[in-house]
């Protein structure tokens, strides 16, 4: 095959490398306009102008299709598959919000945080700050969804998060608990939660794995007719251990003082330090806390859950 | 001819993209297929679930991996973050060779995760060429670029979309991943001849092909993964194969996604096509001799 002239002679001047940059800037800013409420492409552009009369600057028509339209199956496949992406990692949170205002909050959420990765994995990593920031978006549930954003970020991080080698009976044997330090897995979250969102995501959630990433086109979003059919769940602190086991996802119950313990251990407390803050605020004195500690020990062993400490 | 340098000397045959919902049957039933094509970033995790059927996949079938977002085309630079993991994944599962697209979808850091179309532009040709380099030397690993489908065009465009793609493959001197119906999808949509597409590209390169299915609306056709293969389709696949001789071949079936075997069988098809290029040559061969 024959390569092209490196410069053959035109009359038009050739684009630059900067002049490049600038045109996908300007084609980004115009695929990632939200669309307007009847999922169409906006028709004025931000300083006024007709989208098409800015579109048509860089974007060829054809014989059936003006610049706009062109640009616009762009625009509708780009909020189309992010919408879906968070519409699939946060299931929980639509339960709460109902499909209206959970896609409100999609929108504002993609607005101020469009994706900063190549992977759509992590497209909801900052879904907890900006509710935080933004809590009319989620009212009158407010904490809940709180809540829940938090569990559900907690379980992707737990679905293909990283896992350190575990630790052993054997590396604990023998150590000084004054002394000794222990790392909690990176895929594990420790949650405290005003409601039992747990038994309410159980009910609400059927798939196990990750939407696969594709580069067919998608020019339709997620149904938007599902009606919230779990009752929401009352009022009721809960401690959870969000976590895999042989890879598939679970959340554990956990008592309140094995949730201090945990997390002291994860803040860099020795075990004996943990052990003495998570048990010196309970008041049930009739219970046996060495047992109770060594059965806890030895469940979180076998979960794997410890690990060296980060350095 | 269907091995060579840009695809690492592989003859893999006929492959179908691993996708989820077939996990449980291959890992269960161990149907035979050829090879898998993974989708990298699906795997470019730390671990979990996903790396460990990948593990379970690779004791048993060969795999190529296809990346959707390195985005060769990008005025941005390569994303070193995403080079180290890709090379991570890489030396996992020993792909002899990987591919991406021939197009861009980040601007300044933020991702569109789409395939988004090139101007057709020298300094593009130029910029993207450069990045299959750069990312082929880290990788170590020789690269084949794929051509996307498209929907829109830029007035700035200084050549045709087959000229820009033989321009990048023989700056960058790496292989090209050829999707004909990629190649039908814009053809229709942009009103050019699809044989002159596959006549102007350097079709020496072509480490691997593409086949799926697409759906036709009113005044365009997407390129949705979620059908058969239709017949222009096939008869571009012909063409192909009819000037280079079988190549490792892959179909891609993304959407509404049927069985196994369903998907396999449609993969398979592609063997009415190689036995017929196949006693051609050998009759063409027989005459030639006999003349």
């Amino acid at each position: 095959m024959k390569r092209l002239p490196p410069e053959p002679p035109t009359r038009r001047r050739r684009q630059t490398a900067a002049e490049l940059k600038e045109l996908q800037r300007i084609t980004f800013s115009a695929i990632r306009r939200p669309l307007s409420r009847n999922n169409a492409m906006q028709r004025k552009w931000t300083d006024g102008r007709s989208t098409q009369q800015v579109v048509s600057q860089f974007i060829k028509p054809n014989d059936r299709l003006t610049s706009l339209e062109r640009i616009e199956l762009y625009n509708k496949q780009y909020w189309f598959r992010l919408l879906d992406c968070l519409y699939d990692d946060y299931p929980g949170l639509r339960a709460i919000l109902g499909e209206s205002k959970f896609r409100t909050l999609r929108i504002a959420y993609l607005n101020e945080h469009p994706s900063k990765s190549f992977t759509m994995r992590n497209l909801g990593s900052r879904l907890v700050e900006f509710i935080e920031k933004n809590p009319r978006l989620i009212s009158p549930h407010t904490a809940m969804c709180q809540d829940m954003a938090r569990f559900e970020w907690a379980q992707i991080v737990a679905f293909d998060g990283v896992a350190l080698p575990p630790l052993v009976p054997d590396d604990l044997l023998g150590r000084d608990p004054a002394t000794l330090t222990l790392g909690l897995q990176p895929y594990l979250t420790l949650m405290e939660m005003g409601y039992p969102l747990d038994e309410f995501v159980l009910a609400v959630k059927k798939k196990s794995l990750r939407a696969e990433a594709s580069n067919a086109m998608e020019m339709e979003e997620h149904s938007s007719s599902r009606k919230r059919t779990v009752r929401l769940p009352r009022p009721k602190t809960i401690h959870l251990g969000v976590h895999r086991w042989n890879n598939s996802l679970y959340y554990k119950r956990l008592d309140v003082e094995a949730y201090r313990l945990l997390c002291a251990l994860r803040d860099g407390q020795s075990v004996a330090d943990a052990c003495a803050a998570a048990i010196g605020e309970s008041d049930d004195a009739a219970i046996d806390w060495p047992a109770r500690i060594r059965e806890w020990f030895k469940i979180w062993t076998e979960l794997g859950w410890f690990c060296k400490p980060p350095r | 001819m269907p091995a060579n340098r840009f695809n690492a000397y592989t003859d893999l045959g006929i492959g179908i993209g691993l996708r989820v919902p077939h996990y449980r049957h291959i890992l269960d039933k161990k149907p035979t297929c050829d090879w898998f094509e993974v989708i990298s970033e699906n795997y470019m995790c730390d671990g979990g679930r996903p790396l460990e059927v990948l593990d379970q996949i690779l004791e048993q079938y060969k795999v190529v991996q296809h990346g959707v977002s390195m985005y060769f085309g990008s005025a941005d630079r390569l994303n070193r973050e995403h080079l180290k993991r890709l090379k991570n994944l890489v030396r996992r599962t020993k792909t002899p060779f990987l591919s991406d697209h021939l197009c861009w979808g980040s601007v300044d850091g933020t991702y569109s995760h789409d395939l988004l179309p090139m101007p057709y532009t020298f300094a593009a040709a130029k910029l993207t060429a450069q990045h299959v380099r750069d990312a082929s030397d880290f990788l170590e690993v020789p690269i084949c670029v794929e051509n996307v489908s498209s929907y829109a065009e830029f007035h700035v465009s200084e050549m045709t979309e087959w000229e820009f793609l033989s321009e990048v493959v023989e700056q960058a001197d790496c292989g090209m991943l050829l999707d004909v119906n990629n190649i039908y999808v814009s053809s229709r949509n942009h009103g050019f001849d699809p044989l002159d597409y596959l006549n102007g590209v350097p079709l020496d390169r072509v480490g691997q092909m593409h086949i799926a299915g697409h759906s036709k609306y009113e005044k365009y056709i997407l390129d949705t993964h979620d059908h058969p293969v239709l017949d222009p389709v096939w008869k571009m696949y012909e063409h192909v194969i009819r000037r280079i001789g079988p190549v490792n071949t892959l179909l891609e079936w993304d959407a509404h996604i049927p069985s196994f075997d369903e998907v396999h069988n449609e993969a398979l098809k592609a063997n009415k096509f190689i036995a017929r290029v196949m006693r051609d040559g050998v009759q063409e061969k027989h005459e030639a001799l006999t003349a």
